[in-house]
């Protein structure tokens, strides 16, 4: 099927993704691990509009965005014993496609907006923001083990983050959006999710990912304007 | 697809998102009836109720099923109706992906700031025209010479995303803000635009220009010259 890479940091979630799709997928590829404080070449070449990670290269070709390349290897790697990703039905495709969507557009920047807010009123306004959002995916998720289903699907991989990436964010921002008593199924889904393979295999030791966000947090919070 | 296939689009005449859609059901052929939402003031409660996440046209009902985001709406379009051409995504995987990026691209960095630019002032403005700006010189060296679409040959998923802007860049012809997008600075994109325009499915789509000024003008949205 030719030669696959990755062009990734451990410690960014949308880079967890590829590789979960490609490990679900059996498919062999090599890890390089880039230096986000000095992107090598060959990043800024495979990936010149956003020198972004990660970026898949297969065959020589690169793709970047990780929804576009998660969509990428269901396509490429479809024979009859590889999983797949996304559903079949078409109706069903167009609803995961939604609520991805969804989770990296609007979870990821209310959950961010509210870790990143300072005390106060602006603060619980985000909070409210971030958990009303989740609810959403709340009510996606009830009555099923997965998003995919019964196994792990592109949704399920998109959403990951909010299983493992999420609490250090919590923790960071000093509050809490998904526990098991506001959102119950969201809450068992993030365990189960976490605790299976290969998803397991591919996490990053929490102190990496502490050091990622809040350098990230800090540097936001120091931009933001004054208050008077 | 079936015979007695029931395909309705919420929509507001203004919403370039929606004539996305309207362009990509003209282009293959497929009935459709269109009902009309009254915004922003008074959505209905079918709109309400058939995408209660964000309250937005375009829903396309296929059957009685909604399914909302106009990229998530293009690709189910070119999936069920895969026998109509043209096809909106091209075959093999890496070109779709390519045409995925783009389309990402497009409503991420045009699209963004281009309503940032439209609907804010003051820094908010500037950032948004300044992203704009950036964004269009990406388009411009993606399109031109031998493509005459993004695709290529044939017009797909990019061209469908992109083209209803154009009518609102017209608008502001009127009050000079929009002098930065050009032919002389984006030459390819001018002639993408006419290309598209020529075509039955986007000439019927697009708004008249004139309606769209002065929508803008009754509701006071056109700045007055700097």
């Amino acid at each position: 099927m030719g030669e696959v890479k990755l062009i990734g940091t451990h410690q960014s979630f949308p880079c967890a993704r590829i590789e979960w799709g490609l490990k679900i997928k059996g498919v062999e590829y090599e890890y390089l691990k880039e230096d986000l404080s000095n992107k090598s070449d060959l990043l800024i070449e495979s990936n010149p509009v956003h020198k972004k990670v990660p970026v898949l290269i297969h065959k020589g070709n690169p793709i970047a965005e990780s929804l576009v390349i998660l969509e990428y290897i269901d396509e490429t790697w479809k024979d009859n014993n590889a999983h797949s990703l996304l559903p079949q039905n078409p109706y069903e495709r167009a609803l995961a496609r939604f609520w991805a969507k969804f989770i990296d557009e609007k979870c990821v920047i209310s959950v961010w907006g509210a870790c990143v807010a300072q005390e106060g009123e602006e603060k619980e306004k985000a909070v409210e923001g971030a958990i009303e959002t989740l609810s959403h995916l709340e009510k996606q998720i009830k009555g099923k083990k997965f998003f995919g289903g019964e196994k792990i699907g592109y949704l399920d991989i998109v959403a990951g983050w909010l299983s493992y990436w999420l609490s250090v964010l919590e923790e960071l921002g000093e509050i809490e959006l998904v526990n098991a008593e506001r959102f119950p199924c969201l809450h068992e889904w993030g365990k189960n999710f976490i605790n299976t393979s290969p998803i397991k295999d591919c996490i990053p030791p929490r102190e990496d990912v502490l050091a990622y966000f809040s350098f990230g947090i800090n540097y936001v919070r120091s931009m933001a304007p004054n208050k008077a | 697809m079936a015979k007695n296939d029931e395909v309705i689009m919420l929509d507001f005449w203004l919403s370039p998102y929606a004539r996305r859609v309207q362009i990509a059901l003209e282009e293959k052929g497929i009935k459709y009836e269109i009902k009309e939402e009254d915004l922003p003031n008074n959505k209905s409660t079918l709109l309400l109720q058939l995408n209660p996440v964000y309250k937005k046209v375009p829903v396309l009902i296929h059957n009685g099923k909604p399914i909302c985001e106009s990229l998530v709406v293009l690709e189910y379009i070119d999936e069920v109706w895969n026998h109509k051409s043209p096809s909106l995504l091209p075959s093999d995987p890496y070109h779709r992906a390519q045409a995925r990026f783009w389309a990402d691209y497009v409503d991420k960095k045009i699209y963004d700031n281009a309503m940032k630019f439209f609907k804010t002032e003051g820094e908010e403005k500037e950032d948004g025209k300044k992203g704009l700006i950036e964004g269009l010189k990406v388009m411009e060296e993606q399109v031109g010479g031998d493509r005459t679409y993004f695709g290529g040959d044939n017009i797909g998923l990019v061209d469908v995303i992109l083209v209803p802007l154009f009518s609102w860049f017209y608008v502001y012809k009127f009050t000079n803000n929009l002098n930065f997008v050009s032919q002389e600075s984006f030459p390819n994109l001018f002639a993408w635009a006419k290309k598209c325009t020529e075509r039955d499915s986007v000439s019927k789509c697009i708004p008249k220009e004139q309606k769209v000024f002065e929508h803008f003008q009754q509701r006071n949205l056109l700045n007055s010259d700097q």
